[in-house]
């Protein structure tokens, strides 16, 4: 009887798990099927979609690297240190999540316009990061930059203290125990956040439309086409960027898979 | 060697204080409590993984009680032993070695040395996660003596492993101990304690209630937490020989009085503990099957929990508990001689230190 109840239940609750997976895939695999292999075909030679997704691309990545080198750190001190005011800083961090991208992009236009402190010691230079890849890469980073910290700090804070502290205790120094010990503990659930950072960087419209609609980055063009073509001219680019988007994610997973290490 | 002067250490709901004790080169000390009673922080805080609130720690004559972690000479190996579980137990025992300017040829030399010393050669390219509990303790172990450190931290190192490997380890730690190492083993077992120190001292509540050797902590307990913890009436220092039937042995205690005992044990120093509910009085000598029995005179009669404790004198002092219903009965006074019998299999032989 009671087995029939549990069977019962995991039955309406694989219909209700399914009903939302079918919410997601079904736009995603329409889409699919209303392009054609031609358009397809024809957008793969189109020289502005493939500028579009190869500037997405390594803005992106670049941003996550950029990024990355000071966010770990500071992952790090979150996980391990307690200090007066870590909950005001934590929420500081996770500020990017809750506000809307349009009004995240007319922050950082403040910010790198030449207005701005930084956008006149640039201009300075001849730089003008509004309508640049920096600009496009500071639009990129504020909306993503809280995947890759709040990821980086659950991974510090799984990997136990008394293993840093053995490996103190063994003469090792501060930096050698973060890099040796530390880090490749954590290394899975960094990972994820870089992914996910350059994921969410890849895909972020709202506040790089503000910043910099030309050099036009694929959401962009996706809304330009949209905009001025229509939906037959919008789709072709979205599934090869969606396809191209899945294989990169495929590929940085594999490469992830490799550091899985037990935690104790 | 090592000087523990007045330590303490302030936490929100828990507190270290004035801890004071020293060990020489040579020994094996032994921090004895339960759990919570503050062993380990005391075990971190010479390590140089916590900093104390006031007091000194001198080692060989050096204050180090601020000093770095890495510079202080000292190795603790960890209750649940903190192997790296990304490496190889080759790279666990190489890791200390790599922060100094050590050629690899030198370090794989010393590394195979080290593996050799503590039986895991063939273990050395598996991962921690095929590993036992014996084999994990003796890797951490390898970890920390490949850095030959004047001193030795051992946090509950027998806790978790199972009779036979408890056995071989305490073995291990005892040749280790013979060899020169000094070590500091904190433990809840007082087993442990009885069978590995030739210092013990006994904690409770972030203090240090009693310290001396094993016969002045359980003869003597000062204290009745001493006592109670403990539990150890009725111990005594003795030295076994074979009787050549099997395991029953003789244990001579102060060289008169002669105690029959099972054990494995063939022969050597130790203790013996004769558990007080097992011992029976009677006012004349009656023909039991008992292996042990003795004439003594009652030196005291002290109201216990259920009955009355009689300590009697046969050569030690025994103690033996008996109801109210008996002390009556047989009309047990002070300076009467009485008549004890216990059997063999009611004494445990503890093998010393």
């Amino acid at each position: 009887m009671f087995k029939n109840r549990i069977h019962i239940l995991n039955l309406i609750f694989a219909f209700l798990g399914g009903l939302v997976l079918l919410f997601i895939l079904a736009p995603l695999v329409g889409m699919f099927l209303d392009t054609s292999v031609e358009d397809l075909f024809e957008t793969a030679v189109d020289k502005e979609v493939l500028d579009s997704i190869w500037l997405t691309l390594w803005v992106s990545m670049l941003t996550t690297i950029f990024f990355a080198i000071a966010s770990i750190p500071l992952a790090y001190i979150l996980a391990r240190k307690d200090f007066f005011g870590k909950r005001f800083i934590l929420g500081i961090i996770n500020l990017p999540i809750v506000i809307p991208h349009s009004a995240a992009g007319i922050a950082i236009l403040g910010f790198i316009s030449r207005d701005s402190l930084i956008g006149r010691c640039a201009a300075d230079f001849g730089l003008n990061f509004v309508g640049h890849p920096v600009g496009i890469a500071a639009a990129m980073a504020f909306v993503s930059i809280p995947f890759l910290i709040n990821s980086a700090r659950d991974g510090f804070e799984g990997v136990p203290v008394r293993l840093e502290k053995a490996a103190l205790n063994l003469g090792a120094s501060s930096l050698r125990v973060f890099f040796t010990i530390s880090l490749p503990l954590a290394w899975r659930n960094v990972i994820s956040g870089l992914i996910l950072m350059f994921a969410r960087g890849m895909s972020e419209f709202g506040a790089v439309v503000i910043v910099a609609y030309h050099p036009m980055i694929t959401p962009v063009l996706i809304y330009e086409r949209f905009g001025a073509f229509g939906l037959k001219y919008a789709r072709p680019v979205s599934v090869l960027f969606i396809g191209i988007c899945l294989f990169v994610f495929v590929i940085l997973r594999l490469l992830s898979r490799e550091k899985r290490y037990a935690r104790n | 060697m090592l000087e523990i002067k007045g330590l303490n250490i302030n936490f929100k709901e828990f507190e270290i204080s004035d801890i004071n004790f020293s060990i020489d080169k040579g020994d094996y000390f032994v921090l004895l409590g339960k759990s919570g009673a503050g062993k380990t922080l005391i075990l971190e805080m010479i390590a140089g993984l916590l900093f104390p609130d006031s007091g000194k720690i001198v080692l060989n004559d050096k204050d180090i009680t601020y000093s770095k972690i890495q510079s202080r000479k000292v190795g603790l190996v960890f209750q649940d032993y903190a192997i790296f579980p990304h490496m190889s137990v080759y790279n666990n025992i190489a890791y200390p070695l790599k922060s100094k300017k050590i050629n690899s040829k030198e370090i794989r030399e010393l590394v195979n040395t080290c593996a050799h010393d503590l039986n895991i050669s063939h273990i050395l390219n598996r991962s921690p996660k095929t590993l036992s509990g014996g084999e994990l303790q003796r890797v951490a172990l390898a970890r920390t003596l490949i850095l030959k450190p004047d001193l030795l931290l051992l946090d509950e190192p027998l806790s978790s492993l199972d009779i036979q490997l408890r056995k071989e380890l305490r073995s291990l730690l005892r040749k280790l101990n013979k060899n020169g190492q000094t070590i500091i083993h904190v433990t809840h077992d007082y087993e442990d304690a009885v069978s590995l120190a030739n210092k013990i001292a006994v904690m409770h509540e972030g203090t240090v209630v009693q310290s001396g050797t094993p016969e002045d902590i359980f003869q003597n307990p000062k204290s009745e937490f001493v006592a109670e913890f403990t539990g150890t009436k009725n111990f005594f220092k003795a030295r076994i020989e074979s009787q050549g039937k099997e395991n029953l042995k003789k244990a001579y205690i102060n060289s008169k009085l002669i105690i029959f005992l099972y054990t494995e044990t063939e022969s050597g120093e130790g203790f013996i503990k004769i558990r007080n509910k097992n011992i029976v009085l009677s006012d004349k000598k009656i023909e039991m099957s008992t292996q042990n029995t003795f004439k003594g005179k009652v030196l005291e009669i002290i109201p216990a929990h259920f009955g009355f404790e009689i300590l009697i004198d046969i050569g030690v002092e025994l103690s033996v508990l008996i109801s109210k219903e008996s002390l009556e009965k047989f009309n047990i006074q002070e300076e009467k001689y009485m008549w004890v019998s216990f059997k063999a299999s009611s004494v445990k032989f503890y093998k010393g230190y």
